[in-house]
């Protein structure tokens, strides 16, 4: 079935409905004339079956309400009384345009009901009283205002003009050998349309092909009509395929007895009522268990089976395929390519790819955007395409399917991709990010630029050549509903924008955690991994940068937030082992940490009133099987909350403020990483200063230039030794398995300070002492009772060999 | 008026409370409750009501009364439809259902003060006690966080 069948499909079921409130409306308006809310309801009818006709088309369905409606007007305006003679005429116009409708749903064009004497009814009841007050009044009833006796002919006349035979909407090639067949068809012929119009309707083949055959069927050949046009080369077998599919269903109940509109409420409370059948079977097959008796067993075996058929069939539901909102997407790439003087050719795949009916919602106005953007900023003019050695007309290609219970839905396009670079540059310019973070941009990081908030308005994107009209708009919504989408570019060859949603909002694998004495649910698409740290790593796993705790996973460090702070409950002092759930927040990841974790479990989310709109921690709520309720975690609010989304932006803010600092040199508050050195010393250093905390295997250790360097993060790390650089000796003989090193970040490029050991991270006022550059120190204070050299890393990393820094320029 | 609206009663503290009844969905006994962290202090926490998650208001902390004595009996819920949905207030004790007299009604008592004034509507006499019409829309809005 084409697309217009399904939209012509969905006009005729709202037209039934919209015919039967009609007739309830014009029986209560014969009861009760003066109504001029039921007047108006019944104009809209009329009005809206006008409308959508001609929208298609049907020209005579939409000129016979036109008539009505003409009438109607003079009703609700006041200047006729309804009378008996009135409804009537109306009730039969109602029935006359079920009719219509009825021909149109069989053949898919319109029949040819003789219309003539009802419309010159209308026409008469609308002028005829109109006579003696209707001349004076305002024309306000439409074209066809207080229409003279005489024209009555005329427009019947029309009706019967042969213009108007073939006005379907399918094909103007439509011509007389199929509809001289179809003549008879008043409406109640149960005739199934024929294969051979059904393929010529779609334009599969030829009328003159189809009579050849008939013709050679009739000369006793036994084969099929549409075989004979297979054989013959007049149509494909798919066609045909295609065509008797259309057939069957078209054999089968009308449109308005198979499907019924249903309130999406009343599905959203059938669903509310399986979760908590689910429930109720959750504790029953908890109870049997623990009998003995079989026949209690059998029962709430079948209850169990039946329950989960239930609540999948409930599902269902509300379960839609994907080209509903596709359907629309073909007329936005035409229209909109039309007006870029581009040419592209729209493919989609896995039109039936079936998620649920909010989501349907929610994608549809990302899901334009991003074709929009595709065809407006992808691909190229035909010019440019010709010079790249590409075709003409860019290829567009939707695809949606399936994949560990999530929906994937892919936006390609063919055209010149996302220039990386000059997206960076864009960005730095727009101070979206720091020279330094784009430096350390991968290309597919800087792609995702677009998404960034406040990057892009549309003019300046265009010039990049890039995306990102309202991307993060698009991101943001998307991210509403648990999804993620991620965009790749490769220069020159076109763009893949990836989205991925979650199947259904409702019911959501998640996973159950505990904190204090409370369980909470997170959505398991934000969870990326879990860790757990034990005995001595537990103690030392967490630790602070800029006051802030951090874990060193796989050598990156991770903000780490405690779920029972966040929720203002107070962290314990000491665990014995820490559970850190990774999370995964506006592209950003960060670790949870909480008291226990306990299994993933489908969970059905409810909302939460409006009492707790405010709680931004929470996302929702849910039943758990003890029928006792969870929390849902947000979190991305969670992230916001804990600001760890912001968290770069902030720490490289932190580091313009150290100049100041260190100029200033004398009582200032400060967090200082103090670390050991030597056998019993002690050294300083900024926090602001410290990018990350590292261990290397002493094994690891290489010399570049004749100097100590690590491989660090596929880059070369200098190292310094602090024992050397403040003149303090000799670390012991006995090399350590592994260095603790400091890396710093001195004038954007990386430096590792080799240290003895790290101890802890203190905040105090600091009153330096005695300052000596030439020892790298720039004073010295008292902190912990000891006294302690604060580091003056610029002039350690100058001191120790400017020249040999500078040859590590690009770090 | 000629059929007398009815109330639902309640006690809290020394207080007794009316709620007309055709607000009042249900009456439960204590249920499980499930604490919101960092919701305003009058959110006691949600319970489950046949599937459907149902906020619940402690209605003495919204009254400004003293708190509950832990070992009173654990409080009942009083389910009721406000425009924001359906809430559960939480209440000391369930009393009948009074037919009230028009007759006998009169405004807040002047002895009543602060936040509790705002929230009744008006008292009637009733032969041993005073029953106080609680405004039920205004004693669901919760209070501005302290």
């Amino acid at each position: 079935m084409s697309e217009i069948d399904e939209i012509v499909g969905e006009f005729l079921v709202e037209s039934y409905e919209n015919l039967d409130r009609f007739d309830e409306d014009l029986l209560a308006l014969e009861r009760d004339p003066g109504d001029t809310g039921v007047i108006s309801s019944i104009f809209r009818t009329i009005h809206t079956v006008k409308g959508t006709a001609g929208f298609f088309a049907f020209d005579r369905l939409g000129e016979l309400a036109h008539v009505a409606e003409n009438l109607l007007g003079r009703l609700r305006e006041g200047e006729l009384a309804v009378n008996e003679e009135i409804a009537s005429a109306l009730l039969v116009t109602g029935d006359t345009l079920r009719q219509m409708l009825g021909t149109i749903e069989e053949t898919g064009e319109e029949g040819d009901e003789d219309t003539a004497a009802l419309m010159a009814t209308l026409k008469c009841l609308h002028a005829g009283d109109a006579a003696d007050s209707a001349e004076a009044t305002t024309p306000s009833t439409g074209d066809d205002a207080a229409p003279s006796p005489d024209e009555v002919p005329a427009a019947t006349s029309d009706t019967h003009g042969d213009d108007d035979e073939d006005q379907g909407c399918d094909d103007p090639a439509l011509d007389e050998p199929i509809a001289s067949p179809r003549a008879g068809n008043g409406g109640e012929d149960d005739v199934n349309p024929k294969l051979g119009e059904l393929l010529i309707g779609e334009g599969e083949t030829t009328p003159e092909a189809v009579a050849l055959a008939a013709y050679e069927q009739d000369l006793g050949d036994n084969r099929r009509i549409g075989e004979i046009l297979v054989d013959q080369g007049q149509t494909t077998t798919d066609a045909v395929d295609k065509a008797v599919e259309v057939q069957g269903n078209d054999s089968g109940r009308s449109l308005s007895d198979s499907s019924i509109r249903v309130d999406v409420g009343l599905l959203d409370e059938l669903m509310n009522l399986v979760g908590e059948l689910v429930l109720a079977r959750n504790q029953i097959v908890q109870l049997v268990g623990e009998e003995q008796d079989s026949h209690y067993a059998g029962a709430s075996q079948r209850l169990n089976l039946i329950t989960t058929e239930l609540q999948e069939g409930v599902m269902k539901t509300r379960m839609q395929p994907i080209g509903n909102v596709w359907n629309k997407l073909p007329r936005v790439v035409r229209d909109l390519s039309l007006s870029c003087g581009k040419q592209v050719r729209l493919v989609m795949e896995g039109q039936e790819t079936e998620l649920d009916k909010t989501i349907i919602e929610a994608i549809k106005d990302p899901l334009t955007h991003l074709v929009r953007n595709a065809v407006d900023h992808g691909i190229e003019l035909p010019e440019q395409r010709i010079a790249a050695g590409k075709p003409e007309e860019g290829q567009l290609t939707l695809r949606a399917f399936h994949e560990g219970g999530q929906v994937n839905i892919e936006i390609l396009d063919d055209g010149g991709g996302i220039d990386p670079h000059a997206l960076k540059q864009k960005a730095i310019a727009k101070r979206v990010i720091t020279a330094e973070q784009a430096a350390s941009m991968t290309d597919r990081e800087a792609v995702n630029l677009i998404f960034a908030a406040g990057f892009s308005t549309a003019e300046e994107v265009t010039s990049v050549s890039g995306r990102g009209v309202g991307m993060d708009v698009v991101r943001t919504n998307i991210e509403r509903i648990g999804g993620t989408v991620d965009v790749q570019s490769e220069q020159g060859q076109g763009t893949a924008c990836k989205v991925k949603i979650p199947l259904t909002l409702a019911i959501v694998p998640a996973l159950m955690v505990t904190s204090g004495q409370s369980r909470f649910a997170i959505p398991q698409l934000s969870l990326i991994e879990l860790v757990r740290l034990e005995g001595e790593e537990a103690r030392k796993g967490i630790e602070l940068v800029h006051g802030a705790p951090v874990h060193r996973l796989r050598g990156r460090l991770l903000p780490i937030v405690d779920l029972a702070g966040e929720l203002g409950r107070g962290a314990p002092e000491t665990r014995e082992a820490v559970n850190i759930v990774v999370l995964q927040a506006d592209g950003q990841s960060f670790g949870l940490v909480v008291d226990a974790i306990q299994d993933t479990e489908e969970i059905v989310v409810k909302p939460l009133g409006s009492h707790l709109k405010e709680a931004d921690l929470f996302s929702g709520a849910t039943i758990m099987g003890d029928g006792r309720v969870a929390l849902i975690l947000d979190v991305l609010g969670i992230a916001e909350r804990a600001r760890v989304v912001t968290e770069t932006t902030e720490r490289s803010g932190a580091t313009e403020d150290l100049g100041d600092i260190v100029d200033e040199r004398h009582v200032e508050r400060r967090t200082l990483l103090l670390v050991g050195i030597g056998d019993d010393r002690r050294a300083a250093i900024a926090l602001s200063d410290v990018e990350r905390l590292e261990e290397f295997a002493s094994a690891s250790i290489e010399f570049g230039n004749g100097d100590e360097v690590v491989q660090y993060r596929d880059d070369i790390l200098p190292l310094v030794r602090l024992a050397d650089a403040l003149g303090v000796g000799g670390y012991s003989m006995d090399v350590p398995e592994q260095l603790d090193v400091v890396v710093n970040r001195v004038d954007g490029r990386m430096v590792g300070i080799v240290v003895g050991s790290i101890l802890d991270i203190v905040e105090q006022d600091v009153d330096l002492r005695d300052g000596d550059a030439g020892r790298s120190v720039l004073g010295s204070a008292i902190i912990q009772g000891r006294v302690t050299d604060v580091v003056d890393i610029d002039a350690v990393v100058m001191r120790n060999d400017p020249a040999r820094m500078g040859a590590y320029a690009g770090v | 008026m000629a059929t007398p609206i009815q109330y639902c009663t309640f006690s809290l503290a020394h207080l007794t409370f009316g709620i007309e009844v055709d607000r009042v969905q249900e009456v439960m006994r204590s249920r499980d409750l499930t604490e919101v962290p960092l919701a305003n202090d009058v959110v006691e926490g949600l319970i489950n009501l046949r599937g459907q998650i149902v906020t619940a208001l402690d209605l003495r902390r919204r009254l400004e009364l003293p708190p509950r004595d832990p070992q009173a009996p654990p409080p009942m819920n009083i389910v009721v439809r406000t425009a924001s949905g359906e809430l559960s207030l939480l209440v000391d004790a369930i009393g009948d259902v009074v037919d009230a007299d028009e007759a006998t009604f009169e405004g807040p008592p002047e002895t009543l003060d602060g936040v509790a004034r705002e929230l009744i509507t008006g008292t009637y006499k009733l032969d041993d006690r005073l029953l106080l019409v609680l405004d039920t829309e205004r004693a669901v809005q919760l209070p501005a966080p302290v």
